[in-house]
């Protein structure tokens, strides 16, 4: 393992990275998806209301496209850090 | 040729496949029988994942909820996707990193206390169990239904079965065989869906088929409004839940999910911390082609659904004219009609068609004893609706109802039974891991050597695969309800416990243990008490149904876990350097063997 300060540096820098995936992940899911869903319902999108369509399927893209997102963005501070395996 | 050939055909295939699989991949130690000793490539275990975590509701059930509550559906859609975005930023790289076998496992040492092993392997058994068995009845059901024989002896075909690979190979049999389960079921979901949004909107892609514009120059959402209203129903695209029950249902489906053992434990079977990631991702790819599908399987069907039984004209077609398939469902009790308004034409609007629980009773042989007419029912409630139809067939019948060609039947039929066994392998391994490894090894008897323990690991698995099969011959009356039970006591539990652990160094076996009991116990006490107790709806604290109280509970955990630990000493140095180590990647290696 790398030094102490590196690790926490580490640690404080993928913290960050978690928190604002997690707040994307909260506004497209319980904002998009269930909170203002029937204001955004006034909006048409490819034949669906976009409220419904953010919950029934627009959440779920951009789920995965998070994780793909966090995969690359941990991948990439690895090797920054060099704790990669 | 026919469809039952052609079922035994599909069916029989897929097995002999399974079987194959078995044999070719036995385990030959702990860590293989555990952990597939922890060598599976990320897309194979994406793949796997997506199988185990994809179950006969899933398959069966989703598109079924989603078609008869619409809009409300969305709390399960968006709930168990994601939380995958929680496993995978939130526990699996590290919980891979700290390379154990079981969620015990982390609990245990973690905290270094046996209470609180011994929390997390009864809430695991729990948890699993409660799964396991609606995964036996639904093998039961498919078998009943296509292969024509007794619903008992199809519980016991796929018992016997999932004891080959499960028993044989443990984990790396279940990874493999659980591979090949998700290219058969994602395929028998797939092509009838394609088929049906072919058919009714002429896109190929069921996604964006269901905000096609129709012949009529409607689109799909708005006809099914204006049929749903027209119905009595409300509008397929309006909530009925408030806002505040379907937020904590979701919160507590998603957690529940990223708690939820038999998914937690597919992640320590691969190499390295980043492929950990990685299978998240894959796994969430698998998952949402299904996910994203059903959405567009619940609109058609539920148009084809009513149209086909209401007439194009919505004044109800003669029961002689019925489909076959309206007599075969019928046959199984999951459609019944009661002519009340004695004009000989099914039809179908809103309201339960059958009085007490909506179900409806079967009286003997059918009406006139003419075997031409309806099953008789003793039931039948005061509503205008004659027509009760099942929820879990919407899937299952669809390409009938379509009238999609004999083979996609008999796919569909090899789909079900792959999602059911393969959700239903990997529960059993997390039984019978949790009895040898958690409880045998760590806890009753330490010295046992490797041999020993594989051997308690298969005799455990045995004595699960018995349980759970007689829990499918005889369910419980409760299953549908217990499912809330296992998702709750995953997101009020096991997921905070495990968070805590990793983002807190400071977190001691007081703060876990408290917490974990009171999680528990408010969520067991308040399901219990509105599903079992005959609780009222103007008694749910703000309006919550007991589904999503795992969120309260979890939000209690929290809470008392930090103000108790706060209140006691430090975990000793040595538990916190193990925290700050499973926070960096580098020197995962292979999954420990103690």
């Amino acid at each position: 393992m790398s030094s102490n300060s590196s690790a926490q540096a580490y640690w404080k820098e993928n913290l960050r990275i978690i928190m604002t995936y997690l707040a994307i992940w909260f506004v497209v899911s319980y904002g998009c998806g269930i909170l203002f869903v029937d204001a955004l319902d006034q909006i048409q999108f490819f034949g669906f209301p976009l409220g419904f369509w953010f919950a029934q399927q627009g959440s779920i893209y951009v789920f995965l496209g998070l994780i793909w997102a966090y995969v690359f963005s941990m991948n990439k501070l690895d090797e920054k850090y060099d704790v990669h395996e | 040729m026919s469809l039952d050939l052609l079922t035994y055909l599909f069916i029989g295939g897929s097995f002999a496949l399974y079987i194959g699989i078995a044999i070719w991949a036995r385990a030959g130690s702990t860590k293989e029988f555990y952990v597939a000793g922890g060598g599976v490539p990320p897309v194979a275990n994406g793949m796997a994942t997506a199988a185990d975590w994809m179950s006969a509701a899933s398959f069966i059930s989703l598109a079924g909820i989603v078609s008869f509550i619409g809009r409300d559906g969305t709390a399960y859609l968006m709930g168990w996707t994601g939380g995958y975005v929680l496993l995978a930023m939130l526990l699996a790289p590290y919980l891979r990193k700290f390379g154990k076998f079981t969620v015990p496992d982390f609990v245990g040492d973690r905290y270094y206390s046996s209470t609180a092993r011994t929390i997390a392997v009864i809430c695991t058994i729990v948890i699993s169990f409660t799964y396991v068995a609606g995964q036996m009845r639904g093998v039961g059901i498919v078998f009943s239904r296509y292969l024509h024989v007794d619903i008992n002896t199809g519980v016991i075909i796929g018992m016997a079965i999932v004891f080959f690979y499960a028993v044989l190979g443990g984990m790396k049999g279940i990874t493999y065989t659980q591979v090949a389960q998700y290219c058969v079921l994602i395929l028998a979901f797939m092509v009838p869906a394609i088929f049906l949004s072919m058919q009714v909107t002429g896109h190929f892609l069921p996604q964006t088929g269901l905000g096609a514009t129709l012949e009529s120059g409607k689109s799909v959402l708005t006809t099914l409004n204006e049929l749903s209203v027209e119905l009595g129903f409300a509008e397929y695209t309006a909530g009925k839940k408030t806002t505040i029950d379907i937020f904590f249902l979701t919160a507590a489906l998603m957690c529940g999910t990223a708690g939820l053992p038999h998914v937690i434990v597919r992640f320590f079977t691969v190499p390295r911390v980043k492929d950990a990631r990685l299978s998240a991702g894959w796994a969430l790819i698998f998952i949402a082609i299904l996910y994203t599908t059903v959405p567009a399987v619940a609109g058609f069907g539920r148009v084809n659904l009513i149209q086909t039984i209401n007439g194009q004209d919505n004044a109800g077609v003669a029961y002689a004219e019925m489909p076959s398939w309206f007599k075969n469902w019928e046959n199984a009790g999951l459609i019944a009609w009661t002519d009340k308004n004695g004009d000989g034409k099914v039809h179908y609007s809103a309201g339960n068609a059958f009085a007490g629980s909506g179900k409806p009773a079967f009286g003997d042989g059918r009406v006139d004893g003419n075997a031409d007419m309806q099953r008789i029912t003793t039931n039948p409630s005061e509503g205008a609706n004659e027509v009760y139809v099942d929820r879990d067939i919407m899937v299952l019948a669809n390409p009938e109802i379509a009238q999609l060609p004999n083979w996609v039947i008999a796919l569909v039929a090899a789909g079900a039974v792959a999602a059911a066994l393969s959700t239903a392998a990997g529960l059993l391994l997390v039984i019978s891991t949790s009895i040898s490894h958690d409880l045998m090894k760590k806890t009753l008897k330490p010295d046992i050597t490797d041999k020993q323990e594989l051997m308690y690991a298969r005799l455990a698995a045995i004595v699960a695969i018995l349980i759970a099969g007689y829990f499918g011959i005889n369910p419980p009356g409760f299953v549908a309800q217990v499912v809330a039970l296992a998702f709750g006591l995953a997101a009020s539990s096991v997921f905070p416990a495990i968070i805590m652990g990793i983002f807190s160094t400071r977190m001691n076996t007081q703060g876990a243990v408290a917490g974990m009991l009171v999680g528990l116990v408010s969520t067991m006490s308040y399901i219990i008490y509105f599903k079992f107790m005959g609780g009222s709806a103007d008694q749910l604290f703000l309006g919550i149904s007991p589904e999503g109280f795992g969120t309260v509970g979890m939000i209690l955990n929290f809470v008392v876990a930090y103000a108790v630990s706060a209140m006691t000493p430090p975990p000793p140095e040595e538990i916190q350097h193990i925290v700050e180590d499973i926070r960096i990647p580098r020197g995962a290696g292979a999954a420990h063997a103690h």
